[in-house]
């Protein structure tokens, strides 16, 4: 199901350590009840964003929901395709569909993100 | 009975057996008792023949323009009205239709918004245009605010030479937002003091907000407000008068960033001060930053061309808390007066009657200006001119009224070191006679002292 | 069949208009402030004539069938109104013209802020607001200025209810308030313990709807207003829904501080498409300073003779929040709603509001059993159903909407209020027939039986209208916003 090589937050969002740099995206769940993804407002490289804080918003046709950082950290780089293709989200969320790369301010923040299992355990609580 | 409810005693019993209640009134047995028909102390009912006849007697203690010139601007205009666009805004279809929510039955709102929006761009050669918003002050608020969430700061410079009603608006709006105003002193000539502004720009600046003609009825230099505004990474807003625009350069080639204005001279009546029609216009890549309603083009999936509300997750009814404005209408039957106004007046049309008023106006400036007592003041304008008169402007105004004649705005209250002016507007519709009669009339009454 | 766009029927040197020579000298133009290109499109009258009647045979409007939209109260827009407001002495006349002369507009403008204090028991009324959420910015901006009046800096939340249009805490955040959510009760009240709970000294006040948007009187209505005014909050009343009250009950008489009306609801003036409206907010004596500026007056109130009385235009209000418009409001509503107003009386207004509620609970008795009802007790004047049975079974609240369309009505409110899973909000109004609301019943009632045994009807619809579902994703990835033709604007 929710890839295990990563973490989760009960907000959906997943993060996972790529070179050092903690990259940031939504899970499947969250895209398939947005529904098709038509925007994603991202911040700009430089910025810097607090853990649980909105760093972004999302919109489909009837919604617009916040990005909700993983952990905190400095933007390093955001996925430029989403400006033209903000499908991406929606066909490829783990991968194709990732939003921003921070670097992180501190790692351990991870360490109390939820794993693949206890991300899923909480999507059975929302069923 | 009112003859607007259709139903009938033998109606409203079968809907009580419906319901399963005796009387209406136990339908607000849920209201406090004591709080319940509390009687209104209004006049009693009349029928249709009784309110014409009352209506008609307000109307009939108002002296309009239909029967006196009128050489009143100053953000309401007289301007020709063709009759076409009366008719179309009168058809049921269009002006007892709900907000398109609804897409596959509102398509002739959302297309002639579409085409709206379409000439609004065109008049302002701006990338995008809205749906429109309440009015040209509000559309100013807006403005301001829309620029203090696109540059993440919190200052903002108006010219004192913009409509003040729209500076008292734009304050209105912003008192509960954290935003600073300040004010951009005038310069001889009447226009924005380039300097002053360029003294007060800095990089916590969000925008110039400015107006092209302005309230004195003078250009303002964009092109050099606009590099000012830029060097500093602020954002040039322009008020703009969408009839100059018939003869004038558009904001959009002099480097405006958002531009905005007072719609109600395109094909709506001066009306007592509303309904109007807020324009409002941006680049491109603030799109997504702008208030308001926008119609967007697609297709349905017969590969059928359509029109749809785009855009909603920025407004209200999504974004709640987040919304760029809570704005949740427009003034869409006004905006449809527009668009048959700009369609049946068109290309050339709009350039006539924005020459018909330049010359009417130089006109009437020049005979003025020539007369004993009466001088004009500032620089170029174009339909409407400050001339400092040798009485009060109250008791010149006073006078001209006893001759019939509906005066000029008395800028005593709003510009005090313009003492002893008035503000003229001339247009279209004032003809050569009116005019003259206007001149006459002037001259006499500085001549009784 | 496809309408084309002015712009694709635009053809070079096609005049609309005639305009009259010019009969004064020429005076040299600035040459270099000239703009090079307009351009408009070049139509004849004819074709513009055309072009929009054909539009407005698209539309579905008031005048062509039933609309039974929740909180937009569409009911009939009487023809005298709109007569009456085109005379003109209404019309023709500047909002700068000396008081003197148009004393008839501002006796309108006087006598109905008096008639809306009465209506609404609450005493001052500015007309200055065009829409509903234009008043909801007036109003909280009010709030605002009486707490930093009083020193009350620190009140800086807003309390709202889950089912609170979403205009409410898109004001609220206009004023610079944070938007705390309260929660409803198994009613479909809002939750008193929880109100009780959240309101403290941070708190300026609170915004709700009576009745609310579930078409439901708020039951603790009293304890709601004590709880808030005990603390120093001031209750804000969104008055959308004011159809169901007029005669019966005054909002500031069930603790209102501040409320809004909706002219273009409740009193009958035309939806336009989405305007013009008008939004006019009433207040208490207490906070009546802080109305926008100006407010129409009179000197001589009650005089002998009403002629003589001198209506004004009141500027001298230091302590108003400011002006929210750029004149008085929309003043070309205010003559239809005036017109309303004295057509019908208090009588008259007390028929609106039994005849709504009346058809709005024959609407929801006659539903029940084919549409979850979430909340099982009478309405006023809206009912509030969910789709959820039918979503099981795989049609959802949307695709009802589109069914009703082929159906010959214009679908209710849907998605909203958000507590409500696949909501559906029905308002008949008063000025429905009993033989339409039958009709409209038997719609609902075949297309649940539709869900269950022929669900493709419904998904599929509509069908009869010129267009079908519009692609509204490709739209919103893609915004195409103004027409790109050739020879007509440039990329």
């Amino acid at each position: 199901m929710e890839p295990a090589d990563r973490k989760y937050t009960k907000d959906h969002e997943w993060t996972k350590l790529d070179e050092g740099l903690a990259v940031v995206g939504i899970t499947d769940y969250a895209q398939e009840q947005l529904g098709d993804i038509v925007y994603v407002e991202l911040p700009q490289p430089g910025d810097t964003v607090e853990q649980s804080q909105s760093f972004g918003i999302i919109e489909s046709v009837k919604a617009a929901s916040d990005l909700f950082a993983p952990i905190g950290g400095e933007v390093m780089a955001i996925n430029e395709e989403l400006v033209g293709r903000p499908e991406l989200v929606n066909q490829d969320p783990y991968e194709g569909g990732w939003m921003v790369k921070l670097q992180p301010e501190d790692e351990v923040q991870m360490d109390h993100l939820l794993t693949a299992e206890e991300y899923a355990a909480h999507l059975e609580t929302l069923e | 009975m009112s003859s607007y409810i259709p139903s009938t005693a033998s109606d409203r019993a079968r809907m009580l057996s419906a319901v399963g209640v005796d009387s209406v009134e136990e339908l607000f047995d849920v209201i406090p008792a004591e709080k319940r028909y509390p009687g209104l102390a209004l006049p009693g009912p009349l029928s249709e023949i009784e309110v014409r006849r009352l209506l008609r007697g307000l109307a009939e203690r108002n002296a309009d323009l239909d029967h006196h010139p009128c050489f009143l601007g100053a953000g309401s205009y007289h301007h020709f009205i063709p009759s076409v666009v009366d008719h179309i805004v009168s058809r049921g279809e269009f002006y007892t239709a709900y907000t398109p929510y609804q897409p596959e039955v509102s398509q002739g709102t959302l297309t002639s918004i579409y085409e709206f929006q379409t000439m609004v761009c065109a008049l302002t050669a701006m990338d995008v245009a809205n749906a429109s918003v309440y009015d040209g002050a509000t559309a100013l608020a807006e403005a301001g605010l829309m620029a203090a969430r696109v540059t993440r700061r919190y200052k903002l410079l108006v010219a004192s030479s913009s409509h003040p009603t729209h500076r008292s608006v734009l304050r209105t709006y912003t008192q509960g937002m954290g935003i600073e105003i300040q004010e951009v002193r005038r310069s001889e000539d009447g226009s924005v003091d380039a300097s002053h502004a360029q003294g007060l720009l800095d990089d916590g600046v969000a925008a110039l907000l400015v107006q092209s003609p302005n309230f004195l009825g003078c250009f303002e230099d964009l092109a050099i407000l606009s590099d000012l505004a830029h060097a500093v990474g602020a954002l040039l807003v322009v008020s703009v008068d969408p009839i100059a625009l018939g003869l004038f350069k558009a904001p959009g080639d002099l480097g405006a960033d958002i531009v905005v204005g007072e719609g109600q001279s395109l094909g709506s009546p001066p009306s007592y001060g509303g309904p109007y029609l807020g324009l409002f216009a941006c680049r491109e890549k603030y799109l997504r930053q702008m208030p308001g309603r926008l119609v967007g083009m697609t297709t349905d999936a017969n590969g059928r061309r359509g029109f749809v509300l785009t855009l909603q997750p920025r407004e209200q009814h999504i974004r709640r808390e987040k919304a760029t404005s809570n704005i949740c209408s427009n003034e869409a039957l006004v905006a449809l007066a527009a668009a048959v106004y700009m369609a049946v007046i068109g290309k050339q049309g709009l350039r006539q009657v924005a020459e018909l008023s330049y010359h009417k106006a130089h006109y009437a400036a020049e005979r003025i200006a020539a007369l004993h007592g009466y001088e004009r003041l500032l620089g170029s304008f174009f339909k409407e001119f400050v001339i400092r008169t040798p009485l009060t402007p109250s008791v010149v105004n006073g006078k001209l009224w006893d001759r019939g004649i509906i005066g000029g705005y008395d800028l005593t209250a709003d510009y005090p070191d313009l003492t002893s002016c008035l503000l003229f507007c001339v247009t279209e519709m004032n003809t050569k006679d009116e005019i003259d009669g206007l001149v006459e009339a002037l001259k006499e009454i500085a001549e009784e002292g | 069949m496809m309408q084309p766009l002015l712009f694709e029927l635009s053809s070079p040197g096609r005049a609309g208009c005639s305009l009259p020579e010019l009969d004064v000298p020429e005076s040299p133009l600035p040459m270099d402030l000239l703009r090079e290109e307009l351009p408009l499109p070049e139509l004849t009258e004819r074709e513009v004539v055309q072009h929009f009647t054909r539009l407005s045979q698209l539309n579905f409007s008031v005048d062509t069938g039933f609309y039974p939209l929740g909180s937009c109260t569409m009911k009939y827009n009487p023809k005298m109104h709109e007569e009456v407001a085109r005379y003109a002495g209404f019309t023709q006349i500047h909002p700068w013209q000396d008081e003197s002369t148009v004393q008839g507009a501002l006796q309108l403008m006087y006598e109905l802020q008096n008639y809306l204090a009465e209506i609404t028991g609450l005493p001052a009324v500015s007309l200055q607001p065009v829409a509903g959420a234009h008043g909801e910015l007036t109003g909280m901006l009010i709030m605002r200025a009486y707490h930093l009046e009083c020193g009350e800096e620190g009140r800086t939340t807003v309390l709202v209810p889950d089912t609170a249009h979403g205009t409410n805490p898109a004001s609220a955040a206009m004023c610079g308030y944070r938007v705390a959510t309260v929660p409803s009760d198994q009613r479909g009240n809002i939750d008193v313990n929880e109100l009780d709970r959240l309101m403290d000294q941070s708190v300026a006040g609170l915004m709700l709807t009576n009745p609310n948007t579930l078409g439901l009187f708020e039951e603790h209505i009293l304890q709601v207003a004590e709880i808030v005014h005990s603390r120093a909050g001031l209750i804000y009343c969104d008055g959308a829904n004011m159809n169901a009250l007029l005669g019966i009950a005054k909002p500031g008489e069930l603790g209102t501080d501040v409320l809004h009306l909706n002219l273009h609801k409740t009193f009958s003036t035309p939806h336009g498409g989405g305007g013009p409206g008008g939004g006019a907010t009433a207040v208490t004596d207490e906070i009546s300073a802080f109305l926008p500026t100006p407010v129409a007056a009179c000197r001589e109130p009650g005089g002998a003779d009403a002629q003589d009385a001198k209506y004004y235009l009141d500027y001298d209000r230091p302590r108003s929040i400011g002006p929210v418009s750029g004149f008085y409001g929309n003043f070309g509503v205010m003559v239809k709603a005036y017109a309303y107003l004295r057509s019908l009386g208090e009588s008259g207004l007390r028929e609106v509001a039994e005849n709504a509620v009346l058809n709005a609970n024959y609407i929801l008795h006659q539903l029940r059993g084919y549409y979850d009802l979430p909340y099982d007790r009478n309405c006023l004047h809206e009912c509030v159903f969910s789709g959820k049975a039918q979503a099981k079974l795989g049609v959802h609240t949307v695709d009802i909407a589109k069914r009703l369309i082929d159906l010959g009505f214009h679908p209710p409110t849907v998605y909203f209020p958000l507590n409500v899973d696949e909501a559906l909000m029905i308002e008949p109004t008063e000025t429905e027939s009993i033989e339409t609301l039958d009709a409209f019943v038997a719609a609902m009632r075949q297309i649940a039986g539709e869900a269950q045994r022929d669900p493709e009807a419904v998904l599929g619809a509509p069908r009869t209208t010129p267009v079908g579902r519009l692609d509204e994703v490709g739209a919103a990835r893609k915004p195409n916003l103004r027409w790109h033709g050739d020879h007509f604007l440039e990329e």
